[in-house]
């Protein structure tokens, strides 16, 4: 596996980056999500693994806890585009600046859209570790 | 093609028909009956989905393979504003009351098909919906045909689907196992499923050993009950997954039938030849297709497909191309329809059986697979001690089912990462992932639209308006007295509910007054 090292971290971070790992809603496809909580780590981030079923109320509830850096969310039933703007409703309402990642089966079609509304960056099914680690360290730099 | 007669089986020893089985269940297989071509279906609202089904039946199917929508499939309503606010008919039909089960089933006459409920968790609700569907439709209860998947052990290892713990759970199954044993002869309630185990990360081997282990656990369950092993064992079906390791998955489907054959009789002491046979369905990997170059996912899953037929499969639904994108258009179902066609019509390989017995290698790789698999089933038989149910019980409780899936899940992709593995257009041979050619770019993908959620909270809101709600509320404290009562079957008050129009977020949450409801601990 292709790992960057803790000392290419970047954006001059100290403290390893902070994420909060989630599926929101009823989906229980948590294959992807697990899989990726094992290349994060293996990348030197600390990863807080809330899994299945959580609310957007039980994410911000982890962000604030955890003190965590950026959220990741797993979706794979179609319902992004429902879900997104609710958990970014829900951290304005709380007042956290934390960027979200979504990965999963997102249409090409509706990558833009999602960015529009404020995700960082949207993952495929297939993406490499190094993509999916760079794409949480660009998200928090 | 060139007309050579061929007979309709080769080699010696025991043959395809004959215990254990291991060359197919039937002694031409094929030859006499082909395999069925089973495509799964659901979208929107019942009305929507009813469509589908009278286009298929219309198009010469006998056979209807329902999916349901995430709030039905966890037992949540359609109205549910925490749970189902997003989900309403999206990755399958939405199903809230009876009325959308009569819906589904318009002008369908279910005497003469046979139907595949894919649900575990709520899959009490939803068969005692389709056993009233029937009652008002004039079709006795001894009529219906069909299979619930109503598998929960899989669910707690690999899908997540569940609802109850695992124990009141079993008491479930074994209520609807008694239920069909005595009144409905032609219903399968339990469809045994390593699909899901599979597309959740976990070997060949896995799957195969998990999913025997999950079936002999429900033959222990149901004999625990005081069923006869005879009088539901031949009831009981499979389902599985075909991958693309060729001779590996026609090895794990060999060995399936040899040792569910050898250890119903020797173990479990099984006599009659019918519950002996493992009968099973397949689907081709839905986790194998690349969501880069999606058209390429038509070689993927024929060559599944062709070894799910080699294998002996009884049922198949072949996988859409688009599915790593989304649902699948219609004309990627029926390019996956045709596929099975030209595996059924034009190779030929359905004229033997079992037309690889005997080779080597794949005699081999079948005792490879059986050696793999009994030494999880050893494994779960020492964890609970002499008991694969406990067994399986304690490795939910102590996730080695969802760590071995995890690890192996893992595995596998670091496999990708480092290129020891190859997957066309993902890690190689990737020119042409961003052809601008209007396929896998989102233009051409079904898309299901916000104003199904709110068509169906109309059509819940107007049967709840006009059912009594007296009727629901004394049916419903039936259905909680008898979940207090273990020596009280079930279904007869699941029925008598749904028919008072009690919703099947009603009837579950009334369960989990009494049974709670289950939640995993959060390991990676």
């Amino acid at each position: 596996m292709m790992v960057e090292s803790q000392g290419q971290r970047g954006a001059g971070r100290e403290a390893p980056i902070r994420v909060v790992l989630a599926k929101l809603g009823l989906d229980g496809h948590d294959r992807g999500l697990k899989v990726v909580a094992r290349m994060l780590r293996d990348a030197g981030m600390e990863v807080i693994y809330l899994g299945l079923r959580q609310t957007t109320e039980s994410v911000i509830a982890a962000v604030e806890q955890e003190d965590a850096d950026v959220i990741g969310l797993s979706m794979h039933n179609a319902g992004h585009l429902a879900l997104a703007p609710r958990i970014l409703q829900a951290l304005a309402d709380s007042g956290l600046d934390v960027p979200v990642v979504i990965g999963g089966i997102v249409p090409d079609a509706d990558v833009a859209t999602l960015k529009e509304l404020g995700i960082s960056a949207v993952l495929h099914p297939g993406a490499s570790a190094v993509e999916v680690a760079g794409a949480i360290r660009r998200s928090v730099a | 093609m060139s007309g050579v007669p061929v007979d309709p089986v080769y080699g010696d020893g025991p043959m395809p028909g004959q215990y254990p089985y291991t060359r197919g269940i039937y002694p031409e297989m094929y030859r006499s009956r082909l395999w069925t071509m089973r495509m799964f279906a659901g979208f929107g609202t019942a009305v929507d989905t009813n469509g589908r089904f009278k286009d298929i039946l219309h198009h010469g199917g006998t056979g209807l393979s329902t999916a349901f929508d995430m709030p039905t499939l966890m037992g949540r309503d359609s109205d549910d504003e925490v749970w189902s606010a997003g989900e309403v008919g999206r990755a399958g039909v939405a199903v809230d009351t009876l009325a959308d089960m009569e819906d589904l089933f318009a002008d369908i006459d279910l005497g003469a098909v046979s139907t595949s409920m894919t649900i575990n968790g709520p899959a009490i609700v939803a068969l005692a919906q389709y056993i009233a569907v029937g009652d008002k439709t004039g079709v006795d209860r001894t009529h219906l045909s069909g299979t619930i998947q109503n598998d929960i052990l899989k669910e707690y290892q690999a899908q997540k689907e569940y609802i109850f713990p695992p124990r009141p759970s079993m008491r479930i199954v074994t209520d609807m196992m008694r239920f069909t044993a005595a009144e409905m002869p032609r219903w399968h309630p339990v469809s045994i499923s390593g699909y899901h185990i599979r597309e959740a990360g976990s070997t060949a081997a896995q799957e195969l050993g998990f999913t025997l282990a999950n079936g002999f656990a429900y033959v222990e369950a149901a004999r625990a009950a005081g069923l006869g092993i005879d009088d539901f064992a031949s009831r009981l079906s499979f389902f599985f997954n075909s991958h693309s390791d060729f001779f590996e998955e026609i090895g794990k489907f060999r060995a399936a039938r040899r040792i569910w054959a050898t250890w119903m009789k020797e173990r479990y002491g099984a006599t009659s030849e019918r519950s002996l046979m493992c009968r099973f369905h397949t689907q081709t990997a839905g986790v194998s297709l690349t969501a880069q170059q999606p058209e390429i996912n038509i070689a993927r899953v024929a060559i599944q497909a062709l070894a799910g037929v080699l294998g002996g499969t009884q049922s198949l639904h072949t996988d859409a191309f688009d599915e790593a994108l989304a649902l699948p258009t219609e004309k990627a179902a029926r390019i996956a329809l045709r596929s099975q066609q030209i595996v059924a019509h034009e190779t030929g390989v359905a004229s033997v059986a079992d037309p690889l017995g005997g080779s080597a290698y794949v005699e081999w790789m079948t005792d490879e697979m059986e050696r793999r698999a009994v030494e999880i089933l050893d494994h779960l038989l020492e964890l609970g001690e002499g008991s694969i149910l406990e067994g399986v019980y304690e490795g939910i409780d102590n996730g080695w089912f969802v760590g071995g899936i995890a690890d192996s899940a893992y595995r596998f992709e670091r496999e990708v990462n480092e290129g020891t593995r190859i997957i066309v257009g993902v890690n190689a041979f990737t020119q042409g992932n961003d052809g601008d050619d209007g396929e896998g770019n989102g233009t051409n993908l079904l898309r299901i639209e916000q104003d199904t959620e709110d068509l169906q909270l109309k059509r819940l809101a107007a049967v709840k308006q006009a059912r009594d709600d007296e009727a629901v509320r004394r049916a419903l404290e039936a259905v909680g007295q008898a979940a207090d009562d273990p020596n009280t079957n079930l279904m007869p008050p699941v029925i008598d509910a749904v028919n008072a129009y009690a919703t099947e977020g009603e009837i579950c949450d009334t369960l989990a007054g009494v049974f709670g409801r289950y939640v995993e601990q959060a390991i990676v």
